[in-house]
């Protein structure tokens, strides 16, 4: 069908060509499977690892198990428990929270805010933050053990004449570990947050005689509050489950009291699962409450993520509505 | 500079008629702008007076935006930017390092081509200008803010809904926002950076007689791209091309009797 349009008037005998016609792309269908393909195999993996944990998590799981310190022997079924290794992650989750959320956001509003983009200051800086990035988190656990504990905890303890307070693995230096680690995360999750401001509100702001100090904690950073929560988020969720770091500086095999300090060594639910799974004298009487672990921390990391999800959705309405 | 530039402005030809002689508001002898190497205002001299519209025309790049920028010191916030010469305002030079920047822009206040109110309620961005320099009053800025918002003629349109956010309003009332903003710190000359430009024909026409309005308190200095505005809104006019300024004189003047070759190709569209 490939006449001319041009056909002379009052012939009939022929229909005008069809623009539209029925034929198969292969080439697309395939790649649209393919693609379809592609995202489901994430979904299957997703679902059959979440799954598979979830149902033989779930008989290992009592108030008694999530609520209580372990009596006498871990391995046990009957006297296995995980508060301690609960409270320990909290607490160095936000612990970490607390020192990485200012510093890579004060970071970030120098990178994006006060730079000069050319300098090679600037320029230094990321790329150390880049390669911040893609350090294996064991260096940083070694990282955390040279600097923290044997240099600047022994250091603090020589100049306040202590022996051995803050020269030790503790909660403290575990989650300053641990902030360095997603130290990059958080930069760069908020620089791109301050990028995707209008430059067009900061020159609003500073045109009404605002100082670049005031442009910035009244107009740059309410803005920018749900991409810093978003960074807050990734570096939770990074955090959380990270044992490496831990290890050396901070992670105890076994504590009997809860910590009460943050120079206290803590247990931990990612290193009582690397625990459970190498250590158990029997394994398949151990393997019930294996699970049990990790889908607690499952849950915990998504109860912690939840929190910084809801405020980044309340700071979101909050903006929509002109607040 | 010498006494023999300046009369090589002022007053320009036929401002007579145009209020009291007096010293110009704005003033600039030979000013000169770079962006790192590159020369984008050449040698600026203009004296803009007191309680006018004047408008400042050319093709785009001509300089006139980067020109207007000078007065409220924009152009700081680039990086790589230097100027040369004179800039008065109020006869106080504005490029001098003892200069409170912060008390230059409540002087001189500046309306932007895109409007761009800031994520607050109606109230909050009318408000923003006044809690920087430290207003607390309740009572005094609800005054203030609906003072503002009537001289933007926005008042009637908004007054029901103060709180909810800005970013719910219209395009030419986000624009008219703006003006309410920058009228709310009572600065004696705005700057306005074609305003008009991004907004439909009837809230044009409405932000146009806003500036007639706001004339007889402010002294405005407006850069557009839309000829019959500026006919229609100022009472001088400057032609800037390549950087230079090729004219400037009385509207009626400049759009009908120009005296310069490029400003008549320019303003018949022959050009640019």
């Amino acid at each position: 069908m490939s006449t001319a349009p041009a056909q002379p008037p009052g012939s009939t005998a022929r229909p005008a060509p069809r623009l539209t016609r029925q034929r198969t792309d292969w080439s697309s269908a395939l790649w649209t499977s393919a693609t379809l393909l592609g995202t489901s195999f994430i979904l299957v993996l997703l679902i059959w690892i979440v799954g598979d944990i979830v149902v033989h998590g779930l008989p290992g799981l009592s108030w008694r198990f999530v609520f209580t310190t372990p009596k006498k022997d871990f391995f046990e079924p009957g006297s296995a428990a995980v508060l301690p290794m609960v409270v320990g992650t909290t607490i160095r989750v936000l612990v970490m929270t607390i020192f990485v959320l200012p510093i890579g956001v004060i970071t970030a509003i120098y990178l994006t805010e006060y730079a000069h983009t050319t300098s090679i200051y600037t320029r230094v800086i990321r790329s150390a933050i880049a390669n911040l990035a893609g350090v294996p988190s064991i260096v940083f656990g070694l990282f955390g053990l040279g600097f923290f504990i044997n240099f600047l905890g022994k250091n603090i303890d020589l100049a306040i004449g202590a022996t051995s307070r803050f020269g030790h693995p503790s909660v403290l230096w575990a989650s300053l570990t641990l902030a360095v680690m997603t130290l990059p995360v958080m930069v760069i999750a908020t620089e791109e947050s301050l990028k995707a401001i209008t430059p067009g509100l900061r020159e609003a702001s500073l045109a009404l005689g605002a100082t670049k100090l005031q442009t910035i904690t009244r107009i740059v950073l309410p803005n920018a509050m749900p991409g810093i929560l978003t960074g807050a988020i990734l570096a939770i969720s990074r955090a959380a489950g990270e044992v490496a770091p831990i290890l050396f500086t901070g992670a105890a095999y076994y504590m009997a009291d809860l910590p009460t300090k943050l120079t206290d060594q803590f247990m931990d639910l990612g290193y009582h699962t690397f625990v459970l799974s190498t250590q158990s004298p029997d394994i398949d009487k151990t393997r019930p409450i294996l699970y049990a672990t990790v889908l607690v921390l499952l849950m915990l990391t998504f109860t912690l993520n939840a929190f910084a999800i809801v405020a980044r959705a309340r700071m979101r309405r909050a903006m929509r509505a002109g607040h | 500079m010498s006494a023999l530039q300046i009369d090589k402005t002022t007053p320009p030809a036929g401002s007579g008629q145009h209020p009291p002689g007096g010293a110009p508001l704005i003033q600039t002898r030979g000013l000169e702008l770079f962006y790192g190497q590159t020369k984008a205002l050449k040698g600026i001299d203009i004296d803009i007076q007191e309680r006018l519209v004047t408008a400042f025309i050319g093709p785009s790049g001509c300089g006139k935006s980067t020109f207007l920028r000078c007065f409220n010191r924009m152009n700081d916030l680039i990086d790589g930017v230097r100027i040369l010469g004179e800039c008065r305002v109020g006869g106080e030079e504005i490029y001098e390092p003892d200069i409170d920047v912060i008390e230059l822009r409540k002087r001189v206040g500046m309306v932007f081509q895109k409007s761009n109110p800031f994520p607050k309620s109606i109230y909050e961005n009318v408000a923003y200008g006044l809690r920087l320099h430290g207003a607390k009053d309740k009572a005094a800025l609800d005054e203030v803010v609906e003072k503002s918002l009537r001289g933007a003629a926005l008042w009637d349109e908004v007054k029901d809904r103060l709180n909810s956010s800005a970013l719910g309003l219209s395009g030419g009332q986000q624009q008219r926002l703006c003006i309410a903003r920058t009228i709310a710190i009572r600065p004696e000359i705005i700057l306005m950076d074609e305003p008009a430009s991004a907004l439909d024909p009837i809230a044009t026409a409405k932000v146009e007689e806003l500036i007639l309005e706001l004339k007889k308190e402010f002294t405005i200095v407006i850069v557009t791209h839309n000829m019959q505005q500026a006919t229609r809104i100022s009472d001088r006019t400057a032609f800037f091309y390549l950087g230079e300024l090729i004219e400037y004189d009385q509207t009626k003047k400049i759009f009908t009797n120009p005296a310069m070759k490029q400003t008549e190709d320019y303003v018949t569209g022959r050009f640019g």
